[in-house]
């Protein structure tokens, strides 16, 4: 060790991925259905394009998972959580859809309108 | 990419409960479902909470799982890291609302009230990573008094704090510091006593199991600071994990150039070799100690020249406990301020109290000083189990005494618990309920210490041997009248005239359960009984005709042949014949066998 610049490298580097142990993190959070029907669908591969876009970024964001919410019909289902924001569903998601929807909505903040549940429904 | 992590825990409670087994369980499920490269299997140090081990956390969510078994494993991968359902069945069940969601682990009765300082990392970090101690600020304390502060200043610091030795008796940290420092240059060493040795203590154990980086981190801002290149820890070799991640730890920091030469670039060299302890008692007292690390018989020689002047091989050196380590890159990094801010005014900062004997929440707890006895045992421990009543609380183990109920709100500090006749120790703290005989307890901790007692000196080697005699007389029912006065006499002599700490505390126990309890002493003196119904040649096993239905089970588990009987009829004891064993008593249906 020269250097505390090169201790605090050290730190940085493994601080990466550490933030998924804070249980009380208040950041945005994106949830994928992944009950049976979602993963029939293919929730599996959209969880992975979502976890590795947002690692490739560097985004402060959790990814978790959840049950069947009720929609089976338009599984995969993203859910996204910004705090003070109301949710966002998207629908019918595919990896490259997942990555636009990091790109646009997560880093951009802007809602990627044809995803979503209300205009499937349409 | 990673997007969960389980932490598995990995200490000394839970690996004897078979985490082990778990983690290889865990990994080659995780493999079996193709998860392996999105979820991490983490082996940390102890969590605390010993009783419901084996333990483990899923992060994100914070899903605390407790008592899991290898048959549960599958179902918690295919359920939780799969689907994202949380497996309730195996959740803590303090974390979970009345409405069935999860709450945080933070706001249990165990951990609410508690401050992990010392055990910051510990359950937090895999303790054989360094990269994970790094991720959490280590090694940054030890930057920061290489590359920005004199040693003067180091001290200053810690003296400021009011940091006080936590292996019990609470020597200012920074004041020997200061004594080693005024050394003329030349070698010196720093110490680490991680020779825990008091029956139902395991805080130093998990915490060099669970961080033991931050020992070494600590060593070294030590060794900056008194001006030494060397240090040792001397650790017992019955803690087999600890030594491994100790080794392991000194490896890495080795490899990072954290310990060795020129650290951070500047001209100060620092090393740390373990040297192993056989678990003789007497050498976690500090000379004896250091006579042991010289390679010499465990013994204590008396006291001055303190080790600040003649210690390891007759040089300077400092010689603090694993806790008291484990504040110091805190103390650095948060300043000595933040740290004052936190317990007494006497006794800054927090300890860690090995929480056993008669509680629920069996384990390991951290709380500012002068939290009180009642908030560790009714609130962090979850009191005492089936119901039964708090009768004392032991702390300081052999050399320590036992606090009675009607001092359970004494704030915790050490002039508190002296006053009270007890002492800090190194942290064990063992709850009696009203099932224990104090007299008992007294004879079990002078028989530790006749055991113990290395016989260099006379008052401690034949003293505490005639203690012991005199307590075994006793509780065998044998007590003359003038039996408490003699032994007080004697625990007196032997507190005045013993060569080191451990002789001149020996008599601790059986002064503070005379001090509250002498109506138990004079029980079983004068009445030849014992209140707590444990002492055997004090007590009967009898038969209640009324409530016995003959229905011959005790006779048949009897293993002397001392109940008789016939069938459908009230059977009885033969009491020349009983050994008191209570099987009887604990396998009548009917409670017609009873003990008086």
């Amino acid at each position: 060790m020269k250097s505390l610049e090169e201790l605090m490298a050290i730190r940085e580097k493994a601080r990466q991925g550490m933030g998924i142990r804070n249980d009380k993190f208040e950041g945005t959070r994106v949830v994928v259905g992944m009950a049976t029907c979602g993963i029939a669908a293919g929730a599996r591969p959209v969880l992975q394009a979502l976890v590795d876009e947002i690692a490739k970024e560097n985004l402060d964001i959790q990814v978790g998972q959840t049950g069947c919410i009720g929609i089976c019909q338009y599984e995969p289902v993203v859910e996204v959580f910004e705090p003070g924001k109301e949710k966002v569903t998207y629908v019918k998601m595919t990896p490259e859809k997942a990555i636009r929807v990091v790109h646009k909505h997560l880093i951009g903040g802007e809602v990627v309108q044809e995803y979503t549940i209300g205009q499937a429904r349409k | 990419m990673v997007r969960s992590h389980i932490l598995v825990c990995g200490g000394t409670g839970c690996t004897s409960s078979n985490s082990p087994a778990i983690i290889q369980a865990l990994n080659e499920q995780l493999e079996k479902s193709g998860l392996s490269e999105e979820v991490k299997v983490v082996r940390t140090g102890c969590f605390g909470l010993c009783a419901l081990g084996p333990i483990m956390i899923v992060y994100p969510e914070g899903t605390f799982y407790s008592r899991v078994q290898v048959d549960d494993i599958p179902e918690i991968v295919e359920e939780h890291l799969l689907k994202g359902r949380i497996v309730t069945r195996l959740v803590y069940d303090e974390t979970v609302q009345p409405n069935g969601e999860v709450s945080s682990l933070d706001d249990t009765g165990f951990y609410k009230k508690q401050m992990r300082v010392a055990l910051r990392n510990c359950g937090v970090i895999d303790p054989e990573n360094i990269n994970e101690y790094i991720a959490y600020d280590g090694y940054q304390a030890l930057g920061k008094v290489l590359t920005q502060m004199t040693p003067e200043q180091v001290i200053e610091e810690i003296k400021a704090s009011g940091l006080r030795g936590r292996g019990g008796a609470g020597f200012p940290t920074g004041t020997k510091w200061a004594f080693a420092a005024a050394q003329p240059k030349g070698q010196k060493y720093v110490c680490c006593n991680a020779d825990e040795g008091d029956p139902g203590a395991f805080m130093d154990r998990s915490v060099l199991e669970g961080d033991p980086h931050a020992v070494l981190e600590a060593m070294a801002i030590a060794g900056y600071a008194i001006g030494a290149d060397k240090g040792f820890i001397y650790v017992r070799a019955e803690y087999p994990i600890a030594v491994h991640r100790l080794e392991i730890a000194i490896k890495q920091a080795r490899e990072l150039g954290l310990l060795g030469n020129n650290i951070f670039g500047t001209d100060f060299s620092f090393d740390v070799e373990l040297r192993l302890g056989a678990g003789a008692f007497v050498c976690g007292e500090e000379t004896a100690l250091m006579t042991s690390v010289e390679g010499n018989r465990g013994e204590p020689r008396p006291r001055p020249p303190f080790p600040a002047v003649k210690g390891l091989f007759g040089k300077p050196t400092v010689l603090n406990n694993v806790e008291t380590y484990a504040n110091i890159p805190r103390i650095i990094l948060l300043g000595a301020d933040w740290f004052r801010s936190i317990g007494t005014e006497k006794s800054p900062g927090t300890k860690v109290f090995a929480l056993g004997g008669k509680i629920t929440n069996t384990g390991l707890v951290e709380v500012p000083m002068g939290t009180t006895l009642r908030e560790i045992v009714e609130e962090i421990g979850g009191g005492i189990p089936n119901g039964k009543k708090f009768k004392a609380a032991q702390t300081g183990g052999p050399s320590g005494g036992c606090i009675p109920a009607k001092h359970l709100d004494v704030p915790i500090d050490y002039e508190n618990l002296s006053a009270i006749g007890s002492m800090m120790g190194s942290g064990g703290l063992i709850v009696m309920d009203e099932d224990s005989c104090m007299v008992d307890i007294a004879r079990f901790f002078l028989e530790f210490t006749v055991d113990e007692s290395c016989g260099k000196c006379t008052p401690c080697r034949i003293g505490t041997k005639r203690l012991l005699e005199m307590l075994d007389r006793i509780v065998e029912g044998k007590g003359k009248p003038g039996d408490i006065e003699k032994m007080e006499e004697l625990c007196y002599y032997i507190k005045e005239n013993a060569l080191c700490g451990l002789g001149q505390t020996a008599p601790n126990p059986v002064l503070s359960t005379i001090r509250y309890f002498r109506d138990e002493y004079e029980a079983h003196i004068y009445q030849k009984t014992c209140p707590a119904k444990v002492c055997k040649s004090l007590l009967q096993y009898n038969i209640r005709p009324e409530k016995c239905t003959g229905c011959t089970l005790c006779s048949r588990v009897c293993p002397v042949g001392a109940i008789t009987g016939t069938v459908k009829n009230p059977h009885t004891i033969n009491h020349d014949k009983c050994i008191k064993c209570g099987a009887c008593m604990e396998k009548c249906r009917f409670g017609a066998i009873v003990k008086e």
